[in-house]
């Protein structure tokens, strides 16, 4: 039976109770302070460069470049999905290189310049990708949008780099930006809504302007 | 994810220092494994030392004729050094055919090899798992194993190996150049670096406890013609179900190794020796003593058709 005392809860440790409660769903998976190997959580220092700015932070060594764009930086444009890379949501480009932010730590970032949809372009100023998405309504609900455009962006600079991809007939032959290659390239982006013939229509137009 | 301590380090010397220091200490150098594993709480290291700053993400010629590829060159660049696209036509394939393009600008050569595998049961905590937990059980046993393997498994454990570079680099008989905390190397046909699961399937490779991966090496050129054809259940971003690399010489031999079926690479000398003759013949040496489930018996007869299609393309 249960003793009277493990009932008696003060109105105070009901509050913090209730209060963790209603806290929760305001930090959705971001690293929770867990105890370290010596019992507590641990700090480190890192310097990067976001859109052009540079940022000095003290973070737990556990918060991915995600969270540290999202919750360290607030350039929540950046989104988590599945937050294991499988889905491309967070795709930044990092040293012109798209990655997936979930999957790399900030503290494996220091001195690394990072580009984010706030980088790529404003609303008063938009990236040429930025529009062509817009025009050709490559989203529905946009949840994958920032992701899409910032490795549509960086893969077009792949096919120009002469990096092959697992569509390309010929290893040797220079590489084509045609709708097959960039349907490959992209599959590490998934639109759950399918505006998947859209977005590469908006890719198209802006490959026919790059000529 | 469990918190841990971490530190960068700028020599092969000091990784495997450091690491020697720490007990529960690991590499990290792409990340994109460990860290997924990590968020799982799969892998729970306490400390984690950061080699992306050791300088081995360059491709050289060897003086016997081959490439020496460092440990840490990404997915992307290897899959597109103008040498490899000619000479190894095989490996730029298979590794082409891997994950995402973000999760080949991440991915590298080393970290590539020592990926963990994809069995659903491996991923989840839930499922008892000889792997995660040794003596625990294997949930695929009788469980979904659409995907696992049919080759050289055991009682214990029926998962693959998911690499496909792995695959191309057995088909071209790579060697594995490693440094542990003594300063000590080695050099590690890849024939011998993966094992099988046996009753300890939780030691995936021969590596020490420690032991830093530092080059991987290329034989000379074999020429042939090279071919990586990869069977999955959608046409990109996929896990193998069955993939067979492939080289295959004017004269109709060649040598042939598969991804999708076994906890390694899986090649048999014995089925080389059978390639002229076609495709029935090497599967059946390659699969002589396969144990599949119910589930996934259909990689049987799937092996030998990818070996039939890339022959024809081979003599195209």
């Amino acid at each position: 039976m249960v003793g009277s005392d493990d009932l008696n809860l003060n109105r105070r440790d009901l509050m913090v109770g209730a209060g963790a409660c209603a806290a929760m769903p305001a930090m959705p998976g971001t690293a929770k302070a867990q105890p370290g190997p010596d019992g507590n959580p641990v700090e480190f220092q890192v310097s990067l460069t976001v859109n052009g700015k540079s940022h000095t932070r003290n973070v737990d060594t556990r918060t991915t470049l995600l969270d540290l764009l999202r919750e360290n930086l607030h350039l929540t444009g950046t989104k988590k999905g599945c937050d294991h890379g499988q889905c491309g949501a967070c795709t930044v480009i990092v040293d012109g290189r798209r990655i997936n932010s979930c999957l790399t730590l900030a503290v494996m970032q220091e001195g690394s310049s990072v580009t984010t949809i706030e980088g790529l372009g404003q609303p008063d100023n938009l990236h040429p990708m930025q529009a062509a998405f817009i025009k050709h309504d490559g989203y529905q609900c946009g949840y994958c949008t920032p992701g899409q455009i910032c490795s549509s962006v960086a893969m077009l600079e792949e096919i120009k780099a002469g990096i092959p991809s697992h569509v390309t007939a010929d290893l040797l032959a220079p590489v084509q930006p045609t709708e097959t290659e960039m349907r490959e390239r992209m599959s590490g982006n998934i639109c759950r809504c399918g505006a998947y013939s859209n977005i590469v229509e908006a890719i198209t137009e802006v490959v026919e302007r790059q000529g | 994810m469990k918190a841990f301590t971490y530190e960068r380090v700028s020599s092969p010397a000091q990784a495997v220092a450091a690491v020697a220091r720490n007990p529960g200490a690991k590499f990290i150098a792409g990340g994109t494994n460990l860290l997924d594993l990590m968020k799982l709480q799969i892998e729970t290291p306490t400390h984690l030392v950061d080699i992306n700053s050791l300088k081995l993400d360059g491709i050289e010629a060897t003086p016997e004729g081959g490439l020496r590829i460092g440990a840490l060159m990404r997915n992307t660049d290897l899959a597109a050094d103008e040498r490899i696209r000619r000479d190894y036509g095989v490996l730029s394939r298979a590794l082409l055919a891997g994950a995402s393009g973000q999760l080949r600008n991440r991915a590298t050569t080393a970290g590539n090899l020592l990926q963990r595998t994809r069995c659903p049961y491996f991923y989840d905590t839930a499922h008892p798992c000889n792997k995660r937990e040794p003596g625990s059980g294997c949930s695929a046993l009788d469980g979904v194993s659409r995907q696992l393997g049919v080759v050289g498994v055991s009682e214990a454990c029926i998962a693959t190996n998911p690499s496909d570079m792995a695959v191309a680099m057995r088909a071209l008989d790579a060697t594995i150049e490693t440094v542990d905390a003594d300063g000590k190397t080695r050099a590690i046909p890849i024939a011998e670096f993966h094992r099988l699961p046996g009753d300890t399937p939780h030691v995936e490779t021969v590596l020490d406890p420690g032991e830093l991966i530092t080059a991987v090496t290329l034989p000379p050129p074999v020429g042939g013609k090279q071919v990586y054809r990869k069977v999955r259940d959608r046409a990109s971003y996929a896990f193998a179900l069955v993939s067979v690399a492939a080289i295959v010489q004017p004269d109709g031999t060649g040598r042939v190794a598969l991804g999708g079926v076994a906890h390694k690479p899986w090649r048999i000398e014995g089925a080389d020796a059978e390639l002229s003759r076609g495709a029935k013949a090497a599967a059946a040496a390659l699969l002589a003593d396969a144990k599949p489930t119910r589930d996934n018996a259909f990689k049987l007869p799937l092996v030998e058709r990818t070996i039939a299609t890339v022959l024809t393309e081979a003599r195209a």
